[in-house]
């Protein structure tokens, strides 16, 4: 008896404080969000809520979801297109784009250090800090002291394309927001895809040199076929990822604008999860914004599901192991 | 024998068309959409130093005023913005107590989730890839009721500890199954042995095991400390006053105040905040990498 009591004590004593953090910052909010989903709370009785949980002056409610559903609230459907139009292009990006990227750099380019440059170039966005890399892009799209624009113009593009601010002129400013995401996420799928690239046997490569492939075919028959793993790995993780992330759009229309990222809106760069940090932080609408996160809540546990389906336990956590 | 002369030349002909087609592809793909890295990195260096900068990035008139929020208070028209050094030292109280506490739990969760055999072990470690796999913003709204109900809202130092607290909480499912890693890699005979002469679990843990997976330690102190340096949101939202805002939401601020006024102060301070992560990953790029393959947010 004794023993089987210690076989457990003994987990338990190592995981309690695993359990109290966990408990703190990931399932008491994750059921507060369900439960907050459901409710009127707002900065009119916030500070009674905060007193005594079952006050009577917050009521449960279906308004919110009615008010989403129905379209009630007029800026739904526009952020749900600018949302749509978000996550598929930067997929896009993260997905086929940096495909090609990292075939080029860990691949086709042959000498090491030149690689090596090109890789670190490309992780860069990465790793930099999210408010500096926010800080040189404001920078750089502006049209009076920044590159963007010459560069453009020394690329052929004519004068009249150009907008006289990339932050507030629709489409450019959706551009932007896809660029500046993308850039990161490219980061993304370049580290898992070159390492993958890098752990196919040359042998197998060199194989299909022998039987008369050029570089290119080499790179389609044998290494793409070898990177569906991986590939679906970036798209499921990043889908998931940047359906939440409003963190740069933030930033860099919040800070570059100087009138806060309000502007999001009319820049047309205003996401979901964005627009539900708004409605929390900007009008104080906790209940609405909570219901607005909850689809997001709903939308990630599905696919999380759905990732551990078709994945399996180990290919989650090894993503860029080939097999061969 | 012409013939098959002929027949290599054509060869190589091709061979070298194809090679310029590659080459014309990685210029393509990643060298030109590359270059728009290269002179937002070359604009802030050269930009922070100078007075003036012509065609974008070259630098003129060499200073050092960029620099001067390092000893003199920063002021526009009448508001002043508070000293540098004091935020700095919330930014770096932010990162470590960030980075110790994930290191502390990470390192006895691993720990047992490696080596010990208990019920629900399983399900324990999907939950914990299901947790890393979920994308924590969307509990923004939900943690600043607990902040308001725990009282650690508006209180100054002590929302910033309350803020580690989420921060290190919101890491820890990740810095658990890196440090887990570490400890499969680790032989069990040598635990073994430890304890067949005798050694206590709590001694051969401390002894034994603890040396030999400081790297991993070392990887995620690095990393935990990083994620609550360039911690951005949280900050952002929960801390109200000035005197307690981290590096990067005061510098989002004073790019809203200073945007086309004064350029170079930004640059200067951008690079100040930037250079303990560009040290950081240069020393450690390898470790940290192959923590990022196992999948970073974003």
């Amino acid at each position: 008896m004794a023993k089987k009591i210690r076989r457990w004590i003994l987990p338990l004593l190592f995981l309690t404080p695993l359990f109290i953090m966990i408990g703190l910052a990931w399932v008491s909010p994750l059921a507060l969000t369900v439960y907050l989903g459901f409710t009127d709370l707002s900065i009119r009785n916030f500070l009674a809520f905060i007193q005594d949980f079952f006050t009577d002056k917050v009521s449960l409610t279906l308004d919110n979801f009615r008010r989403i559903f129905t379209a009630e609230d007029p800026n739904i459907p526009l952020t749900l297109k600018v949302t749509v139009l978000y996550v598929v292009s930067v997929l896009a990006i993260n997905a086929f784009y940096a495909l090609v990227l990292s075939l080029a750099i860990a691949f086709f380019v042959r000498n090491e250090v030149l690689s090596m440059i090109l890789r670190i170039t490309w992780l860069l966005p990465r790793i930099t800090p999210g408010i500096i890399y926010a800080l040189m892009w404001i920078w750089f799209i502006d049209p009076r002291n920044g590159l963007l624009n010459d560069m453009l113009r020394l690329m052929g593009v004519p004068e009249d394309l150009l907008p006289d601010s990339w932050l507030l002129r629709t489409p450019y400013s959706q551009l932007l927001m896809i660029m500046i995401n993308g850039y990161v996420g490219a980061s993304f799928g370049m580290i898992v895809y070159t390492a993958a690239i890098k752990s196919i046997p040359t042998d197998l490569i060199n194989a299909s040199y022998v039987d008369g492939a050029n570089e290119f075919q080499a790179a389609r028959r044998v290494i793409i076929p070898l990177l569906k793993w991986p590939m679906l790995f970036v798209t499921a993780w990043q889908t998931l990822s940047l359906l939440s992330s409003y963190e740069y759009i933030l930033m860099v229309w919040g800070a570059g604008s100087g009138q806060g990222y309000g502007i999001a809106r009319s820049a047309g760069v205003m996401v979901w999860s964005l627009y539900s940090y708004s409605k929390a932080f900007a009008e104080y609408l906790y209940g609405y914004a909570s219901a607005l996160s909850l689809i997001l809540v709903i939308i990630g546990i599905v696919l999380i599901v759905l990732y551990f389906k078709i994945f399996g336990f180990r290919r989650m956590m090894e993503p860029s192991k080939v097999e061969v | 024998m012409g013939r098959t002369g002929e027949d290599i030349r054509k060869r190589i002909a091709r061979a070298r068309l194809e090679r310029m087609m590659v080459i014309a592809v990685v210029i393509l793909v990643a060298v030109v959409p590359a270059i728009p890295i290269w002179l937002m990195y070359g604009w802030i260096i050269s930009q922070s130093f100078s007075g003036k900068v012509i065609l974008g990035i070259l630098p003129t008139d060499l200073t050092l005023d960029n620099w001067r929020f390092l000893w003199s208070p920063i002021k526009m028209g009448e508001k002043e913005y508070p000293n540098i050094w004091p935020i700095t030292i919330n930014t770096l109280a932010l990162a470590l107590t960030v980075s110790g506490l994930v290191v502390f739990v990470s390192s006895l969760s691993g720990y047992a989730l490696s080596r010990m055999e208990f019920k629900g072990r399983t399900a324990l470690m999907q939950f914990i890839i299901a947790l890393h796999a979920f994308p924590s913003v969307i509990l923004l709204i939900a943690l600043f009721v607990i902040l308001n109900k725990l009282g650690l809202y508006g209180k100054g130092f002590v929302t910033l500890v309350g803020i580690a607290l989420i921060k290190a909480g919101l890491e820890i499912p990740m810095a658990t199954w890196i440090i887990k890693g570490f400890f499969d890699n680790i032989p069990w005979d040598l635990e073994w042995a430890a304890l067949v002469d005798g050694a206590s679990r709590w001694k051969v843990w401390r002894t034994v095991i603890l040396p030999l997976v400081l790297p991993g330690i070392a990887a995620v102190s690095i990393f935990s400390f990083l994620s609550g340096w360039s911690e951005f949101l949280l900050v952002f939202t929960y801390v109200a006053q000035e005197e307690y805002y981290t590096l990067p939401v005061m510098i989002y601020y004073m790019i809203g105040e200073f945007i086309h006024i004064d350029w170079g102060m930004l640059a200067a301070l951008g690079l100040f905040y930037a250079i303990p992560t560009l040290i950081f990953f240069s020393v450690s790029q390898k470790v940290l990498l192959r923590i990022y393959v196992g999948g970073v947010k974003g």
